[in-house]
Formats: structure tokens, sequence, C-alpha cells
């Protein structure tokens, strides 16, 4: 069952289209990976569904974000601001930087459940060392009279997970929450989040560029390239028989425990920039198997179970 | 309870220690004064007009035979009180003005920019003397026009604090997590703007001690026979050659007061890093 669908999503900034046709669903108690490297639009795909274009100067230009049944696209401000926090939470990139310098870690996670849950005071610490207790915080009390800076990056990282689990929302999303974090830590705070998902039987939507973590937490993965969809599956489909040429370059991307030195792989060239997507298939310029067709047409996205794939290569004689 | 401890610290550098200690004796004449003036300020004694510093009168009398030290102590009564009020208005409407401008943004902030920047490009003294011209003159009159005065200054201090902290991802992430506008503003961008507006207001007070006395010296300010040092300058002159002390003595507190707090002032600012931020204006 549905939580959030996506469907046709296109963002616009000034005459600029970063998004465009982008859809996928979100289910109550799985976790979907969303990946592409940087400028790829995840991020933008995050800001587009918690309603916070504006930050950024951009507007959702086309297609549907229904959520819980409701269509968020017309939602007004207010009412946006309802559902932030307490329904969909957002999960910001930086955890050095997530947390108020000045105000104690405690008082800022319990103000999310007073805004939200309407809490007192009392009740709304004892939720929040409750909180801080299911996330593995030692010593839960004591940190929550401490200031951010006492604390290191897998404890910050956590006390922002706190805040956004605080009023009990249906849907996190999280951008990609590790990547500040060190590689022990990365591990440890991703398990946390897969264990919350299956006790709470929330919707997780974990933005990365990391295959690794796909493959340790996700179970379905959609592969944005240059602000299209290229390829959706579930994560063993995609890592076993990955459709999208893309996404065959990023799964080969991934360092073996036994890859000899200097034969670390990368994929050749970049991500084009906004102003210069190409025509037809935008990754056509970095795809080894690209023909005519490819540089003049877009591929459009076809079902291909248990998956979707936008490539002119699939459906031919192979 | 940490911010007393930190004002002790800035009491132990030297600089600190100094103007720390003129400053608890103003503020204690300010606030004690009817108990530590060894006489009634106001009492006249015509035949010991122009006494000078002696035994009796340890800063000797005015031209009416008052006694010139009991007329600072109650002074500093006056100044201090116009400087402090005036001064604590401003920066509160400065940071109302300035938060809400540089957190909108837009047509609000446009228009307050130039409203700003319009009374900036004044010197204070020439806004004070102008909206004395139209509300008149007293006490409370001087209070607002000084805290007009140096409205633009908190105004645009707050405004460029807000529009840095207002990116800051801390920031995004109470919005993403909900927050609305008033949250935002008077939970982490105030609290985490204050810090150089305070500072800046502490120095500012020092600038509206001179102002309120330039205002006293013409005859704008505290009306006779309240003592305000600028008015008590003032009467000075007449007698400078015949009576110097009348206008030296509280030519002096004003000079002694001023400097300690901007000894104070800078003491803080090198305490609390701010150099930096204070620049930003």
């Amino acid at each position: 069952m549905a939580l959030l669908t996506v469907n046709g999503l296109g963002v616009a900034i000034g005459s600029v289209a970063p998004l465009e046709g982008i859809s996928f669903e979100a289910r109550k108690g799985e976790i979907l990976g969303l990946v592409g490297e940087s400028g790829s639009g995840k991020s933008l795909t995050a800001l587009a569904v918690m309603g916070l274009l504006g930050r950024i100067g951009g507007r959702i230009s086309s297609g549907s974000i229904l959520f819980d049944g409701q269509e968020l696209i017309a939602l007004s401000e207010p009412a946006y601001r309802h559902l932030r926090g307490k329904r969909i939470a957002l999960i910001s990139q930086n955890p050095m930087t997530s947390l108020d310098p000045i105000v104690r870690i405690g008082a800022q996670i319990d103000q999310v459940s007073r805004l939200h849950l309407g809490l007192s005071k009392p009740a709304a610490k004892a939720r929040s060392i409750d909180l801080m207790q299911q996330l593995r915080i030692p010593d839960a009390e004591t940190l929550h009279n401490a200031y951010p800076h006492q604390l290191s990056g897998g404890m910050k990282q956590r006390i922002v997970i706190a805040m956004a689990l605080a009023a009990d929302p249906d849907l996190i999303i999280a951008d990609e929450p590790t990547t500040a974090l060190d590689v022990t830590i990365q591990a440890q705070i991703i398990q946390i989040m897969v264990d919350l998902v299956r006790e709470r039987g929330l919707a997780l939507i974990l933005i990365t560029h990391d295959m690794g973590v796909v493959a340790q937490a996700c179970d379905r993965v959609v592969v944005l390239y240059a602000g299209r969809v290229a390829e959706m599956n579930i994560t063993q489909a995609i890592f076993a028989s990955p459709r999208h040429p893309y996404t065959a370059s990023l799964i080969a991307c991934i360092p073996a425990h036994d890859q000899p030195e200097g034969t670390l792989l990368g994929i050749p060239g970049t991500v084009p920039g906004v102003l210069s997507y190409p025509p037809g298939c935008r990754f056509h310029p970095r795809c080894a198997g690209a023909m005519g067709v490819c540089s003049a047409e877009v591929p459009v996205l076809q079902s291909l179970a248990p998956g979707t794939v936008a490539c002119h290569l699939q459906g031919m004689p192979a | 309870m940490s911010a007393l401890r930190f004002l002790a610290g800035v009491a132990q550098t030297p600089r600190g220690a100094v103007s720390a200690a003129v400053l608890t004796v103003v503020i204690a004449c300010a606030l004690f004064a009817p108990w530590l003036a060894p006489y009634d300020y106001a009492i006249q004694n015509l035949p010991g007009a122009n006494t000078p510093p002696g035994a009796t009168h340890w800063m000797g009398t005015d031209e009416f035979g008052r006694d010139l030290l009991s007329r600072i102590i109650h002074g500093a009564r006056t100044s201090l009180s116009v400087a402090i009020t005036a001064i604590t208005i401003s920066v509160v409407a400065g940071m109302t003005l300035g938060a809400m401008a540089g957190y909108f943004g837009g047509l609000f902030d446009r228009v307050v920019t130039a409203v700003v920047d319009l009374t900036w490009s004044f010197p204070e003294i020439l806004i004070a003397l102008l909206l004395i011209a139209i509300i008149g003159t007293g006490t409370t009159s001087i209070i607002i026009a000084i805290s007009i005065a140096y409205l633009a200054q908190f105004t645009r201090l707050t405004r460029a604090q807000v529009m840095a902290l207002r990116a800051e991802t801390y920031v995004e992430a109470t919005v993403n997590l909900g927050a609305g506008h008033v949250h935002v503003i008077f939970r982490h961008l105030l609290p985490n703007a204050i810090t150089p507006v305070i500072v800046a207001g502490m120095l500012a007070t020092g600038d509206a001690i001179i102002l309120e006395a330039t205002l006293g010296f013409f005859g704008l300010g505290a009306q006779p026979p309240t003592p305000s040092w600028g008015a008590m300058m003032s009467s000075g002159t007449a007698q400078i050659f015949i009576a110097p002390w009348i206008i030296l003595f509280p030519g002096a507190a004003i000079a002694v007061t001023v400097i300690a707090i901007n000894l104070f002032g800078d003491a803080l600012i090198d305490a609390l890093d701010i150099r930096n931020r204070l620049r930003e204006v």
C-alpha cells in the first residue's frame, strides 16, 4: 500500500527544468533508496515532496504528489507546516550543523513533540529521553541537558533522527544521513534507521549516492540521472541484473574486497548541468552502448517486471 | 549563571578590571544617589557660591552655592537612566525591525533598509535635534530622540546577523520539521544574533551619555533643578575663569564614565571573539 505516490513530477527553477517526469512510490514498512550522482536531482525531489522548493526559488511545474490520499501540490503553506515534522519528516544532510549550537539538545527534540503533539514540557522531555534510549544513545538523561558541541558526529546524527521521530511521522525522508560520518558510524546509523522502519512500520526514503548503503538497507531503489528516473526495481534485482547502463556503471564502481590496487572504477564524464542537458537520453554521452536513437529520442519508462527502466537498449533483440 | 561567571572572567583582565571598577562606582552613584550625596543637590547657598574644592565641599560649589559632588552623583542618575532607557528601547525596536527585515526580505526589507540607510547617513546629534524640535524638550523627549537616533545601528546589525543565520542548516532543519516563523525568529535566530547586538548596545550607551550631555548642554534635556552633567557644564561656561571646577568635574565625570564603558565593551568584544561579526554592519 503506497503512502506516498509521486507521479510525473516536474520542477522548474525560473526557466530551467532540473527535474522532470519523476515517478515513484514509498510504502509503509519499506525503505526506498533514491540514488544517483551529485546533481541528479535527489535532494530536489525531497524538497519538492516537503513543499520547500521556495527555499531555492523553485516550483512544481507538473505532476502530482499524493500523500496518504491527499494531493500536496496545491497545499497551502500553513497546511504544509502542519504536515512537516508531524507526518513527513526530513532529515537533512549534515548532522554537524543541523543542531542549534546554543540550544540544549533535549530542548531541540522536545520542541518538535511540543509543537505537533501539544505535549507539556515534562511529557515532552520523558518522550525525548525514551526516544534517545531507543536510538541507543548512552546516558540519555544527562545528554538531554548537553549542548551540541559536546557530542560526536554520530551522536549528533542520532539526535537529528530523534528530532525527526519526535512527532511520530509516517514518512521520513533522509537526505544522505550518513555522508558526513565516518564509515564505522555510518553502518550503525543505517542499522538504527532500518530497525526503526521495521519496528514502527514507517516509510523511509533514503537518499544516497552510496550503493553500499543501498545494498545494506533498501528494499527498492529508484535510480535518478540528470533529473529523470533511469531505473526502478527491487534491490536484489538492481544488483543482480541492472537494466540501465547507468545503474550497471554505478554498481561496477563499488570497490570489492579483493580488488587489486589501482583498479578503482569511475564512470567517465560527469552529470551534465541543468543548462546543458543533452537531447534524447541524457546518459548517452557517457554510455558505452549508445546508439543513434539514444541521442534523438527520449526513452520512456517501460515496465519490465519487477521494475521499470528508461533505456532504448531494453526491448532490443539481445 | 554562566553569563555572570563570564562577566566575572572579563573583569579579571586588566582592562576589564579597571573599567568594571569605575562602572561599579558610577552605577552605585546612580542607584544610591540620595544616600551617597553629602548634601541636598538643590539647596542653594548664595554666600557660599563658587567655593573652590576643599574639605567641606570636595568638588567645590557652583554659582548658586550648591554642592558640586552631590550634583554630580545625582547627575549620574540622570545620565545613566536616560542613556540606558533610550538604548534599551532602541535595541528592542532595532532587533525587531532588523529581524523581520532580514527574515522576510522583500518589499518590507527594502523599505526598512532605505529608511535606515537614510538616517544612518546623518550624525546622531542631528537626528536627535530634529526630533526634539518636533516633539519638544524634557527627559521623555530626549529619551525618545536618542532611541530613534541609534535605531539604525541595531536594525542594520540584527538584519545582517539574521540574514547570515537564516541560511544555517539548523534553521532550515527546524523548518523541515514544521516550525513556523515566530518559532524560528524567537527561538533560533534572535538568540544566536543577540551577542553582538548586546555589545553594540553597551558601546552605544557610552555614546548616548555624550549625546544626553550635549542635549543637556543646550538646555534641551532634564529641566532644572534636576542635575544633569551636560547642563552643569553649560552653566559652568559662564564661570570658567572664576570657578573652572564647575565645568571641569562634570566633564571629567562624563569622560571617565564613557571611557570605562568603551573599555569594558572592548574587553567584552575580545572575550566573546565577535570583532568580525560587529564589522559586518
